[in-house]
């Protein structure tokens, strides 16, 4: 258990010897990151690139996270940061999709955005703005800090709160639509 | 019965997120007794919370991919790259030390080997970034920090997202930056300057790097310390006239904000 430096503290310092503890460390975070990415993104398969992006980022900077200080958050915001830039990228350079895909996906889609018809939390998350559900799954979902969260998505703890405050709010008007929706439609049968 | 204290949306939100100490909960149980539209709306945050971990939970117990498990191999490319390079050093100053023989070896030719690659022409780049604007004093920058467009601009004409990072820690407020020429394309210049007045500018490319990964590298000519580092497709660059170890400690924590 010995052969540490000396340097006494609740801070664990990794030396090059601790690669395994390093990768112990990280990994052990990856089924919360792809949970959030997951409900963040609502794509199984972009939740798990996000993922795959951040760890390799983390791989690359590890040097430069702080032993001791919160892996958690720290990779929650490298794997925000990747996130924006991608929307950004695809804000600038909109996907191609093809005809027969866009068919179907309107085929679909223009049932699922009415309020009314929202089923099931995962349905009403997306119809949020994206800065509403990322702060409303940090927390809600993550478990976080206020404070962590501010941090993570770079913003004032106060524009935290009131994303919060809108996200939920704004999530009980669809969840109740919905339920109402359904009712309405059982009630006429 | 009045209170001093009302409850506010925070108050609310901070209970059910766990995050209120034991007085404040006390307080806002009280309130959630007598009004049922409050607890109504507290009832609801909750079920939100409910909701989403039956949506989402079982994403904990997924088997993980391997290519999430495994250290990428890139990663061991770049420490054998970084061996090779120490093997070298090592060897041409046993070479050195060689050819030398019987002389003392000079600490510039120690700095020599030691320099980074001879000619690299991004350190340059950005010292002459540096000298050209620091003797401005009304136009040093061309968009000012405090206005919001500065940062979402210069990242949309240099083509990659950026940000400035805060230097405050070492006492180095942003003033701004520019729009300047990189060698095929724009690059960017962020100006900071201390309460003595001393400036620092942190030039940031992309493209035009040779797509290599660097370390922290140092290049000193002209009594201009340039700090550099390249990150793949991105350069950065600081450019300070002070004493190399707090050009490096400022530098440090740019390179530490780049890294997120």
């Amino acid at each position: 258990m010995c052969g540490g430096t000396g340097a006494a503290g609740p801070a664990k310092v990794l030396g090059t010897e601790d690669v395994d503890e390093r990768g112990r460390l990280i990994v052990e975070q990856i089924p919360r990151l792809r949970r959030y990415a997951r409900a963040l993104t609502g794509d199984a398969d972009r939740a798990d690139d996000l993922v795959q992006d951040c760890l390799e980022r983390a791989w690359g900077k590890f040097h430069l996270w702080r032993s001791g200080s919160n892996l958690r958050a720290w990779l929650f915001t490298i794997m925000h940061n990747l996130h924006v830039n991608s929307r950004r990228r695809v804000a600038i350079r909109p996907a191609v999709v093809s005809l027969s895909d866009w068919v179907e996906d309107r085929g679909i889609a223009p049932n699922q955005e009415k309020a009314a018809e929202v089923k099931g939390v995962t349905a009403a998350l997306h119809l949020l703005p994206d800065d509403q559900r990322a702060v409303l799954l940090l927390i809600a979902l993550e478990d976080m800090s206020y404070q962590d969260v501010a941090r993570i998505l770079d913003i004032p703890i106060g524009t935290v709160m009131s994303r919060l405050s809108r996200g939920r709010e704004r999530l009980r008007q669809l969840l109740a639509a919905g339920e109402a929706g359904t009712a309405g439609r059982m009630s006429q049968r | 019965m009045t209170n001093l204290t009302p409850i506010t949306d925070n108050d609310l939100h901070a209970y059910v997120d766990g995050q209120i100490d034991a007085e404040r909960r006390a307080l806002i149980e009280a309130h959630l007794a007598t009004n049922p539209e409050m607890a109504d709306t507290v009832a609801s945050y909750r079920a939100q919370r409910v909701a989403l971990h039956e949506a989402f939970d079982s994403i904990l117990s997924e088997p993980l991919p391997a290519s999430m498990v495994r250290r990428p191999a890139f990663r061991w490319v770049d420490t054998a790259t970084r061996i090779a390079a120490a093997l070298i050093l090592i060897v041409l100053g046993g070479a050195g030390g060689w050819l030398l023989r019987g002389e003392a070896v000079q600490p510039a030719q120690v700095a020599a080997i030691a320099a980074p690659p001879a000619g690299d022409p991004f350190p340059t780049w950005a010292r002459v970034a540096h000298v050209v604007y620091l003797p401005e004093v009304r136009r040093a920058v061309e968009v000012k920090a405090d206005d919001a467009t500065l940062v979402p601009w210069l990242a949309k004409r240099v083509g990659t997202p950026i940000s400035a990072p805060d230097l405050k820690a070492s006492g180095f407020q942003l003033q701004g930056g520019r729009l300047i020429p990189g060698e095929s394309k724009p690059a960017a210049q962020f100006l900071y300057q201390d309460d003595a007045g001393r400036r620092v500018t942190l030039y940031v490319r992309h493209g035009d790097t040779g797509d290599r990964k660097t370390g922290f590298l140092f290049d000193d000519a002209d009594g201009v310390g340039v700090y550099y580092w390249i990150d793949g497709d991105r350069g950065y660059a600081l450019a300070g006239d002070l004493d190399r170890d707090t050009l490096r400690k400022v530098a440090m924590q740019a390179y530490e904000h780049m890294a997120y």
